[in-house]
């Protein structure tokens, strides 16, 4: 929170991708928000299902505010998503709110439930951007990729394509999302996708997991495997600016080199600036 | 004395064939299942393991790093290990997890848990071809 508070440039504000509780526990929420209440500039929640499973966002929304909202900034339209909603039946089944949570908050547990943003929030993603000129540049910030990478693990929102099909008719959209603890980013059509560092622990990519099919976007440079001697290997900074309208990403990584991540308008797509080309890149970059 | 162990010899050898228990490589599809279920019991339970902090001390789980025991590569073992400074069998792997991450006490190599967690890596892993020494 200093470092984050003595930046310079400074930031015009904070987006927090989710997950400041482990559990949906109130005091977990409050000590999350305690930690995060040095910071001198107005903060953008985002929920999480670590967040979200225990009350269902109750105690959440009353500290935080509304799980999905939108706002305009420099001429930016900003959208914020609950992305990690899923099928009431599943919801509805468990005996207690702490077996939905404890069930939820196990990555690759099987009785988890795939997330998904829903009819209702999409009907107001609907709503919301049917007052946004084609030619603003939006940014959408959700919890889980809204894109389907690797549904085990819910590196997956089950109602991705209906939610690209309301960003589509946007010149320049950028996602930012959080979850997968690693570096991802895809392109689909006017949509860049790029994700979130944790503040915790990294996590395998989908393909180390040989039983499931998973789809990381080809275009995704992995970071380099997280050596587990050095316990902030994988961790690190994420300095977004969207000053363009296109996200670029600078990553100050512990223990590793820096990488950036930016779109390149020849080629249209986001790019590591050192590691795109196939021959450029290094061993731990390859994931088994 | 030495009489008496050769009449329980030769009365074995009479009686096993007769009783049909101990043919010497001969197994049903009975017996296939019961093995096979004897090993997914024991892999379930090293999944309990995995998802829980019983190993540790301070609230870890293997499964926080590794979901589905991924990037553990039970098929490049044997290897050499930076973080031991030789090669290593997973096992010894599993304990420098449970020494640091988990802040927890190391396990014998035979010790049941030990069988359990190595059987439920494994058993995510199925099918990878062995590739000892890989990184």
């Amino acid at each position: 929170m200093a470092e984050t508070n003595l930046l310079s440039p400074k930031p015009d504000f904070v987006l927090y991708g989710g997950d400041i509780a482990q559990l949906g526990l109130k005091e977990e929420i409050d000590h999350g928000l305690e930690l995060l209440s040095p910071l001198r500039y107005k903060t953008y929640h985002a929920l999480g299902e670590h967040d979200y499973y225990l009350d269902l966002g109750e105690y959440w929304e009353r500290r935080i505010g509304p799980q999905y909202y939108s706002f305009d900034h420099k001429g930016v339209h900003f959208v914020v998503l609950n992305s990690i909603l899923t099928h009431d039946d599943w919801i509805n089944k468990w005996p207690t709110p702490m077996d939905r949570m404890m069930t939820m908050a196990g990555l690759d547990n099987p009785e988890g439930s795939p997330f998904m943003v829903g009819d209702k929030q999409r009907e107001w993603l609907r709503r919301d951007l049917a007052k946004v000129a084609k030619t603003t540049p939006l940014v959408v910030l959700s919890h889980s990729p809204l894109q389907k990478i690797f549904r085990n693990w819910n590196f997956w929102t089950e109602d991705a394509e209906q939610v690209q099909a309301l960003l589509a008719p946007f010149e320049r959209v950028s996602v930012l999302y959080g979850h997968v603890h690693q570096i991802q980013y895809n392109q689909i059509g006017n949509i860049s996708f790029n994700s979130a560092m944790a503040t915790a622990w990294p996590w395998p990519y989908p393909e180390t997991y040989a039983q499931a099919p998973s789809h990381l976007p080809v275009l995704t440079v992995p970071m380099n495997r997280a050596d587990p001697f050095q316990e902030r290997d994988a961790t690190g900074w994420q300095f977004v600016d969207i000053h363009s309208g296109r996200v670029a990403l600078n990553y100050s990584l512990n223990d590793n080199g820096n990488r950036v991540v930016a779109y390149n308008a020849a080629t249209g797509q986001p790019e590591d600036q050192g590691f795109q080309p196939a021959d450029a890149r290094i061993p731990p970059q390859t994931h088994y | 004395m030495r009489t008496k162990n050769m009449i329980v010899a030769v009365l074995c050898a009479t009686l096993v064939p007769v009783v049909g228990q101990t043919l010497a490589d001969e197994f049903s599809q009975a017996d296939l299942e019961r093995w096979s279920q004897q090993y997914m019991e024991v892999a379930n339970q090293g999944r309990q393991l995995w998802v829980s902090a019983d190993l540790g001390t301070n609230g870890v789980a293997c499964a926080q790093c590794h979901p589905n025991a991924a990037n553990t590569h039970p098929e490049t073992y044997p290897k050499f290990q930076k973080q031991l400074g030789k090669v290593a069998n997973l096992w010894e792997m599993v304990n420098w997890c449970i020494r640091n991450p988990l802040e927890g006490q190391p396990l014998a190599a035979d010790d049941p848990r030990m069988t359990a967690i190595l059987s439920y890596v494994t058993y995510e892993r199925r099918g990878v071809a062995l590739d000892p020494g890989k990184h």
